[in-house]
């Protein structure tokens, strides 16, 4: 009992202190936050831009309680860290500067334009404008856009990219990195051609419809190969954007300032509005959320949301509100159900989860409508050429989000366990909204006798426990409670990994459910062979429909995050292409000297 | 007394091999055994088998751990040569060796974290022993009274509340209410003014947990103290009591103070991890708990060895001044 | 020992209570006597009969250093050279602490401070008395060594309690209570804790110092052997009380109380065979919570029923049975004297 006690008061007086500092935070934050230009309203960047400007100067600042994977082009994988490139990186082609989907359209960046596509979508020729230079006054040219991209390819150096260019032009040349390469260039890949200095030509073993998504990631970036330190370029990335290094220590200091050498005229895309951009990094996420309250700082670089603390605070009033938005953030948060685990390779008892499933409880432990996100009804969410979200083939929106007991009762009956069975659900330990998720599941099965085992493992290990299909075995993780981010906004980027037979990895795998489905293989090979957008999203949305027939996933929400929009910031919107987080790049600050 | 010195300073560096050691068995063996694989983390989402390869022999996690240890170990006596592809590094001793997550070399970086957590630790030491040592002395001679159960009823708050909890009320209430003090860390050497008054925050609330600790200690050890033979002779010579306190139950009862002392700064120096991680102060406990999560080995052993340095150290220390303090206590 | 008004000490009707969580206990309850200078007390008794607890009250130590609950509750009188030390103004009891009265403690090696050089120890007890400097109360200090037979105490002096032996150690605290030639010395069981043939080298030395300084001395011992060569006169305490007091040879030759005879019995006796016939005291001392009723030795007494009850409701007042020799018991002299007598 008086360990009861104890720990209620600990909580309550947690609570009280949190309460007390954004009480203050948000008191101060009002005053504070005036001085520049006035609450836009609720979501008001979502569909948008907040305060249009093209005043220059001042300091935009950031919080960050996580630092970049790697500054590195070829080696960022975070999310954030694609949206913050654009500012000391440029891509042949890149994302429009628009508010919401209109983002996802594809712009030309360093080129004069869109890839000319020849040889029946193997072969996009690229011009690159004149005017683009490095921070050493230096062209940019055509040469260091094949030297960037290789990089890709040394993969015990450049690690932890995402490999997609790799994929798609190694063309069995297993070519071993610039590093490696007994080219006295370098330039030693041959699926590149660089006719001239301002001309790329790439060549697809097999076309690829996506294939200029994958050039405006960061992977697609240059790289000046005087200025390559290897391993150690993340530390200090060779700038042709607006921007360049003037600092940078991990987890400590980040300053960006103007790259005089830069060229506007050069550059359609980049208003480079501040003249200095900082990053505050602090350890305590409740305290980096009364700094942006505070009015000490603009916005989170990561992204990911205020704390419990800070939203309770925001959303019980309107002012603070009103400096808010509530973007979807790309994620879609599900269950896998894995058929190698009995009994669920019975597609009924898939069917009975689904439907005994309480979707508004798995909703409120995401965070509910607003911190959590809608509820997910299929795989593919809003923006992805071929989704439908009003395909709900398990009316799962329906009810409110209410289990429906009697299906669930007639699916189990119709898969042979009229009383339940038992399973294991596996989550991992260090995300505490999928843990809750976890809990939840457990609760609304039981109601019709399906009783599990929650296995929380340790989430630094994903890619080698859940990852490794092997050990999903051996464990009996009948459902996996995981998320999906994807790389690029099409059914590729989105659908490929979890749902491709031949994406399923020994070590690393994504498709839990390890659905190998020829018809969904052979629907892939097409919609990615198509550079018609509109026929491979058609191919998209039947491989929706047949991994949502199959029972495979239980979608819970299509992700969204309460993120904080200070007063000060013009230019500020939500683009869908940098997973809903603000357009960093158009950014600029009011009341700049 | 040298012949002690030289054998307590072997007695470190064996310490030291041991600490490493363990730390190199704790990282290799726990993801074995939990099926996990360091590389696969330094792997992005799509990589295959053979890039994770790649990043084990370019870490030298493909070598026997032994191999592993020794080479470590010979890069920190005499330094080592790190080769990617035609570029190759030297690294100097003592070499660390570079970050797997940042590519940072980890010594520079351990200097660079180590006066932030040198400097919380020494100052809110100094402001725990104060208010602690005094705060306990005062109870023991007012046991009972008014005073005595009001500060033991706070050091017992201190003891128990969590030091995130405290954290965030002195944020709320000194930095976004009042805006007395923010916290930053400005090196000493720069401004000596900036530095207290950046860190004066964290100080105190982390001397309150300790404060709270040593009050008690000192309250307890005090009164036994006051029991003792030897303060029943000091007051039959007819010396006052202010001179029998100050002369001679406090000292004695500073000993086990030293003690402890010497454990909690030695520990602290390690890294005040919580506290570094409420008020965001870019210290030791910072990289460990990054590099913990990171899984990032040669930061996780250069952290590991700073604060097993500071724990023996601190301890020797508390071993010279025991016998400084005590002349039964001989250096043999 | 008599009701003398020129006595240098005088204690009378000294009552020391402990009020506890148990209840109060009376560890001194009633207790008088004198002592002129030159003159040696011996208190005798087992532990818990309140010996130490008057010596300390003699002292004024009780109370020193403590507040609120376990302070000592003290009543009666105790005059040091005709000055009231009970009720006294505590600063001026201290300054007459170590000056004018001094003490020899049991355990020499827990008495004296680990920390500092006995000579730094001796020293202090000299300059809290003396406005001297350093060099002087040094000289003094060496001195005192020199003069309790410590050798090459010039040396010595710099070492720390635990480099002496146990005799040795005992010699530093009377060198230290002798430092300021106190008119009173009380030593609490000065022997105990060392080996025996030391014990008679200590006693000597006690002993000589006293007939050289002509102090009054206090001895306190639960061992009438310690005090049979030492002490001009003895007064045996039993729960917090006297049960008999007057000169020692009275005492060891004729005592009057059943519970002197038990001391005697447990004496180890070398001058006298009888002695081994005498039975030492059985049972244990009693609370000092609830004493018993009557004469608070009945329950332990094996004569208890020739006092036809009266031991067990009456509390026995000190009577003298020969000249300047006092006992506190029911049995009528005669009886005591025959029963002495037929125990030899």
């Amino acid at each position: 009992m008086p360990q009861r006690s104890t720990r209620f008061t600990l909580a309550a007086g947690s609570a009280v202190a949190l309460a007390a500092l954004l009480g203050t935070a948000a008191c101060s934050g009002a005053s504070g936050g005036s001085g520049g230009g006035t609450a836009a309203g609720f979501n008001a960047a979502a569909a948008s831009v907040v305060h249009p400007s093209t005043a220059k100067g001042g300091t935009l600042r950031f919080t960050a309680a996580q630092d970049f994977d790697s500054l590195d082009p070829q080696r960022g994988y975070y999310g954030f860290m694609w949206d913050f490139a654009r500012y000391y990186t440029r891509q042949l082609i890149t994302y429009d500067t628009k508010p919401g989907n209109a983002s996802l359209k594809l712009v030309p960046d360093l080129a004069t334009s869109l890839a000319q596509v020849t040889d029946g979508g193997r072969t996009y020729t690229y011009h690159l404008r004149s005017g683009a230079t490095w921070e050493d006054g230096s062209p940019v040219t055509a040469q260091d856009v094949k030297y960037g991209i290789e990089r890709t390819w040394a993969q015990d150096v450049i690690t932890g990219g995402p490999i997609w260019l790799m994929q798609n032009l190694d063309n069995s040349q297993k070519y071993p990195g610039p590093y490696k390469d007994p080219a006295p260039d370098k330039l030693g890949l041959k699926s590149i051609d660089t006719p001239d200095d301002h001309t790329v030509v790439f060549h697809l073993a097999k076309p690829n419809g996506d294939f200029e998504q994958m050039l405006a990631l960061p992977e697609g970036s240059p790289v000046k190969r005087s200025k390559d330190t290897g391993a150690k370029y993340g530390l200090r990335p060779f700038s042709d954007g607006p921007y360049k290094f003037l600092a940078y220590q991990p987890n400590k200091t980040l300053v960006l300032v103007r790259n005089d050498k830069w060229n506007k005229a050069s550059d359609p895309i980049r208003p480079a509005l501040p003249d200095r951009i900082e990053v505050v990094y602090g350890s305590n996420a409740d305290d980096l959320d009364s700094k942006l309250l505070n009015g000490e700082a603009d916005l989170d670089l990561n992204q990911t949301g205020l704390q419990q603390a800070a939203r309770v605070k925001v959303l019980r009033d309107p002012r603070l509100k009103a400096s808010t938005d509530d973007p979807t953030t790309g994620y879609i948060r599900y269950v896998s159900l894995v058929p190698a685990v009995k009994p669920l390779d019975n597609i009924h008892c898939r069917k009975a989860v689904i439907y005994a499933t309480d979707h508004k409880a798995l909703q409120t432990a995401r965070g509910g409508p607003i911190a959590g996100g809608d509820i997910g009804t299929n795989m593919l969410p809003d923006g992805v050429k071929g989704a439908d979200t009003k395909y709900d083939p398990y009316g799962l929106t329906s009810n409110g989000g209410a289990p429906d007991i009697a299906r669930a009762k007639s699916e189990l009956q119709q898969c042979g366990k009229p009383g339940g069975f038992s399973t294991t659900i596996a989550v991992r330990n260090n995300k505490s909204a999928e843990v809750a998720s976890a809990v939840a599941l457990q609760a609304s099965l039981k109601a019709v006798g399906i009783t599990t085992q929650i296995d929380q493992y340790d989430g630094a290990q994903t890619p080698n426990i859940i990852g490794v299909p092997n050990v999903v075995h051996k464990k009996g993780y009948g459902l996996i409670v995981m998320g999906w981010g994807p790389d690029f906004y099409t059914g590729q980027g989105f659908l490929q990994p979890l749902v491709d037979g031949r994406f399923i990895l020994p070590n690393g795998n994504n498709n839990y459910s390890e659905i190998n489905d020829p018809a969904i293989n052979g629907e892939f090979d097409q919609a990615i062979a198509t550079t018609d957008a509109d026929k491979a999203g058609q191919l998209y949305s039947d491989i929706n429909h047949r991994v949502m027939q199959d029972a495979y996933y239980l979608p819970i929400v299509y992700d969204k995050a309460l993120v904080w929009r200070s007063d000060r910031l013009t230019n500020a919107y939500t683009a869908t292409s940098y997973s809903g987080k603000y357009d960093f790049v158009s950014l600029g600050v009011e009341g700049a000297k | 007394m040298l012949a002690y010195l030289v054998r307590r300073l072997v007695a470190v560096v064996v310490m030291l091999l041991v600490v490493t050691l363990v730390t190199f068995g704790i990282f290799f063996l726990v993801p074995k055994l939990t099926g996990g694989d360091p590389a696969a983390l330094f792997a992005g989402r799509q990589a295959d088998p053979a890039a994770i390869a790649g990043i084990r022999r370019k870490l030298g996690l493909d070598a026997p751990v032994i191999v592993q240890y020794a080479r470590f170990i010979w890069g920190l006596v005499a330094g080592r040569d790190y080769a990617s592809g035609a570029d190759v590094t030297h690294c100097a001793a003592p070499c660390f060796g570079y970050s797997f997550k940042t590519e940072q070399p980890v010594w520079p970086l351990l200097i660079d974290r180590f006066p932030v957590t040198f400097s919380l630790a020494i100052g809110a030491c100094v402001l725990w022993l104060v208010v602690g040592v005094a705060t306990g002395v005062l109870s023991a001679l007012r046991r009972g009274s008014l005073w005595d159960r009001a500060a033991m009823a706070t050091a017992l708050a201190g003891v128990s509340l969590p030091i995130y909890f405290t954290g965030m009320l002195a944020l709320a209430v000194f930095t976004y209410k009042l805006h007395w003090l923010t916290v930053s860390y400005v090196p000493f050497t720069q401004n000596p003014l900036a530095w207290a008054r950046g860190l004066l925050l964290p100080w105190i609330v982390l001397a309150f947990l300790y404060a709270a600790m040593y009050a008690r200690l000192t309250r307890a050890t005090m009164l036994e103290i006051l029991g003792e033979d030897y303060i029943r002779t000091a007051r039959a010579k007819g010396l006052a009591e202010p001179v029998v306190i100050r002369r001679h139950a406090l000292r004695a009862t500073l000993t086990p103070v030293l003690t402890i002392l010497g454990m909690d700064l030695g520990a602290l120096v390690g890294g005040a991890i919580l506290t570094e991680t409420t008020f965001s102060l870019q210290g030791l406990g910072q990289a460990a708990v990054r590099a913990i999560s990171d899984q990032d080995l040669p930061v996780i052993l250069g952290v590991t060895m700073i604060a097993a340095f500071f724990v023996i150290a601190a301890n020797l220390v508390v071993d010279l001044l025991y016998a400084v303090v005590d002349p039964r206590v001989r250096l043999a | 020992m008599t009701d003398d008004p020129e006595a240098f000490l005088s204690v009378r009707d000294l009552k020391v209570h402990f009020p506890t969580d148990d209840g109060l206990v009376k560890a001194v309850d009633g207790l008088s006597f004198e002592l002129a200078r030159g003159r040696t007390l011996g208190i005798v008794g087992e532990s818990g009969s309140g010996k130490s607890v008057t010596s300390l009250a003699v002292m004024g130590l009780h109370g020193v250093g403590q507040y609120g609950r376990g302070r000592a509750r003290i009543s009666g009188e105790i005059r040091l050279d005709g000055q009231r030390l009970t009720d006294a103004d505590p600063d001026a009891v201290r300054r007459l602490r170590g000056r004018q009265m001094a003490m020899i403690f049991q355990d020499p090696l827990s008495s004296l401070h680990p920390y500092y050089t006995v000579g730094r120890q001796i020293s202090e007890a000299y300059r809290v008395h003396n406005p001297v400097g350093r060099a002087a109360a040094r000289a003094r200090a060496v001195e005192l060594l020199g003069r309790v037979g410590i050798p090459r105490p010039d040396r010595r002096f710099d070492d720390y309690p635990h480099q002496f032996s146990g005799g040795m150690r005992q010699r530093v605290m009377i060198a230290m209570a002798l430092v300021n030639n106190p008119d009173l010395l009380i030593a609490d069981e000065p022997t105990t804790a060392l080996d025996v043939t030391v014990q008679a080298q200590i006693l000597d030395l006690i002993r000589d110092l006293q007939r050289e300084f002509g102090s009054a001395v206090i001895v306190i011992t639960h061992d009438l052997g310690v005090v049979a060569e030492l002490a001009d006169d003895i007064l045996v305490m039993y729960a917090g009380r006297c049960v008999e007091r007057g000169p020692a040879e009275r005492v060891f030759h004729a005592p009057q109380h059943p519970y002197t005879w038990g001391l005697l019995g447990s004496m180890p006796r070398l001058d006298r065979e009888r002695g081994a016939r005498l039975t030492p005291v059985r049972g244990a001392p009693p609370s000092l919570i609830n004493v018993p009723s009557g004469c608070a030795f009945h329950p332990r007494c094996p004569y208890a029923e020739l006092t036809a009850g009266a031991s067990r409701s009456t509390v026995p007042e000190l009577r003298e049975a020969a000249r300047r020799h006092f006992a506190a018991c029911h049995l009528p002299v005669a009886d005591r004297d025959r029963i002495w007598e037929a125990s030899g």
